[in-house]
């Protein structure tokens, strides 16, 4: 008895310590960043000052007053949320569909979904800006973003939102369909409060996913809807001595989102683990 | 009013056909259950009528209309599911009113028709609980109060006692039996135990392989049986079955004998056999007779108070009058 109290002991201890480990490991480019963004760009690349230096708010200062930081905030503001809420409104009812009438086709369509995300973004680069740009004219627009990103999170947002609808039993749509309601009404009045819980997880981490998103933001816009991963990008100084400054437009960049999941840590665990537990 | 009518109806998913053509009607007002087997048949056909399944030809009426087409919610029905299938995130007051709300039924007409549903319930101390908070039976009512408020033009129950344990199974029974007295309203009701479509129907339809296999009153059904089928579901403990030279004495492939028909007596009998397992109900015993030479096992139904042992050899003695006799295709002659 004593023999097992003891290693189950040993094994809190280990599993404690390698918890913080991996928890550590994972924060610190984080800390780095945060504490980086209150050095002087000279201060920042000199081993010296790692941990001990003046701290200076003057990176920061410089962002607001000299690169026009809100405007960037507010692109990525405007864009993450109308692209979390188009592609929820697009989501939904597809989820809905396929997960109370499906057909012999849901299982393949469900994966031919999740197959555009294997396509590699750089092999349609070409195509994407030389049409936006010469054809359709919507290049450096919000439109553009928004329709971009809902069109890159719509895949994962169906999966996710098809798991959580798969759990609402059959017979409750089927009840409302008895008791009068339409389509519609079935999923404003029973679906959506149901689901609650699911579509919050799922709108939440479709709005970060929205918020990171560089690949295409970056690519897709100079300067009327360039977002915070544009100010991060433009802020890449060739000569990458700008550590400082790149570090406190990336820490102000990052902030509100880490502050949002922190804030949301039990409807994101809910929504990253969907579907593993009952 | 709630006169239905099935007419040509068929039934396939996919190649697999569950409801060859069939034909039916539900008299208005009338108490009509459909039995059978697991996979008979029996919920998809309710389905139909609700219209939760859609046609594979045929079509469905209520009241002479044509609802072959209609969706669900447009064909005045209401439905009672085995899984209750209440609104977890409404009230029971909510739950009870939503009918009522979807159809923009005013406020104080709804309130004044859920307390009315509530009060014949006895669910007026619950009005404001979820439904997570109560018992089986009580979430029961709540979807029977969820059903009559619309006063639809008939109820469609989909096997809503098979959740219940068994003494509340019971009271529910009479609860619904007593709801059709006072309502008059049409009901179809989907069951797989014979008891309850005994007890509650006016009208059995019983399914087998999505084939009808004869309608008619609870006695009817019981006193003559159109064919093996019927003989056997319907009726508990079950009927006994003889073939051989029995059955050809009486000029039939096959004979039945109810297990109450059939007399047991330790001196004399047409049929001998000794005693296997007793059952005994208090009113009545069961005895499982074996080694008659004409069936592995009979049933036979006494009278409580006899007392025949494990092992004893007794002889049984059938009603002349209550012996039905099947030919070689298992229909009654």
């Amino acid at each position: 008895m004593a023999i097992v109290a003891q290693s189950t002991r040993y094994g809190k201890v280990t599993r404690t310590i390698l918890a913080w480990a991996v928890g550590l490991l994972f924060f610190f480019p984080i800390f780095w960043l945060v504490l980086t963004s209150f050095k002087t760009d000279a201060d920042a690349v000199k081993p010296e000052f790692l941990f001990f230096f003046t701290p200076t708010l003057e990176n920061y200062l410089n962002m607001t007053e000299n690169y026009d930081y809100w405007r960037f905030a507010t692109n990525s503001i405007i864009t993450s949320i109308f692209a979390t809420v188009f592609t929820l409104a697009v989501g939904i009812p597809c989820a809905y569909a396929m997960a109370f009438n499906p057909s012999r086709a849901t299982k393949d369509v469900l994966m031919w979904m999740l197959s555009t995300k294997m396509l590699p973004a750089a092999a349609v680069l070409y195509p994407m800006t030389f049409l936006t740009k010469n054809f359709l004219g919507i290049y450096d627009t919000h439109f553009l973003v928004i329709i971009v990103l809902s069109l890159i999170n719509l895949p994962i947002v169906v999966w996710m939102l098809f798991t959580y609808f798969k759990e609402i039993p059959k017979d409750i749509i089927e009840a409302g369909k008895m008791d009068g309601v339409n389509t519609w009404g079935e999923i404003r009045e029973i679906l959506i409060p149901l689901a609650w819980g699911g579509i919050a997880s799922t709108a939440l981490l479709c709005f970060i996913f929205c918020w990171n998103e560089a690949y295409w933001t970056v690519r897709l816009t100079t300067t009327e809807a360039a977002t915070l991963s544009k100010l991060i990008e433009g802020n890449r100084a060739p000569e990458g001595l700008f550590f400082g400054r790149l570090s406190a437009v990336s820490a102000a960049a990052v902030g509100p989102i880490v502050v949002l999941g922190w804030f949301c840590q039990k409807q994101l665990v809910q929504g990253l683990t969907f579907g593993a537990v009952k | 009013m709630g006169r239905i009518v099935l007419e040509n109806v068929t039934k396939s998913f996919g190649d697999v056909e569950v409801i060859p053509p069939l034909d039916l009607t539900i008299e208005d007002g009338e108490f009509a259950v459909f039995v059978g087997p697991s996979g008979c048949g029996k919920s998809t056909l309710l389905r139909l009528i609700a219209g939760l399944e859609e046609l594979t030809s045929g079509s469905v009426s209520i009241d002479e209309e044509d609802v072959t087409l209609v969706p669900p919610s447009k064909r005045g029905l209401a439905m009672v599911f085995q899984s209750y299938a209440l609104y977890p995130h409404m009230s029971v007051r909510k739950n009870i009113a939503f009918p009522l709300r979807m159809s923009k039924m005013e406020q104080s007409e709804i309130d004044q028709r859920v307390e009315a549903a509530a009060q014949s319930l006895n669910l007026i101390d619950y009005l404001d609980h979820k439904p997570g908070q109560l018992s089986g039976g009580q979430r029961q009512r709540v979807a029977i109060g969820r059903a009559i408020v619309r006063e639809p033009a008939a109820f469609l129950f989909d096997e809503p006692l098979s959740n219940l344990d068994a003494a509340l199974r019971v009271g529910m029974r009479l609860e619904i039996g007593e709801l059709h007295n006072r309502l008059k309203t049409t009901m179809v009701y989907v069951t797989h135990d014979q008891v309850e479509a005994m007890t509650m129907a006016d009208k059995i339809v019983v399914l087998q392989a999505g084939v009808i296999e004869q309608v008619g009153s609870p006695l009817e059904l019981y006193r003559t049986p159109r064919n093996i089928f019927v003989a056997g579901f319907i009726g508990s403990p079950k009927m006994n079955f003889i073939e051989g030279d029995e059955a050809a004495k009486h000029g039939a492939k096959t004979i039945g004998v109810r297990p109450e028909h059939i007399s047991v007596s330790d001196s004399q009998g047409e049929w001998s056999g000794v005693v296997g397992v007793s059952e005994h109900l208090g009113s009545d015993t069961f005895f499982h007779i074996h080694e008659t030479g004409l069936a592995e096992t009979m049933t036979v139904r006494a009278d409580g108070e006899v007392g025949f042992k494990h092992g004893d050899r007794v002889f049984l003695t059938p009603r002349a009058d209550a012996i039905h006799k099947f030919d070689d295709k298992g229909l009654r002659i």
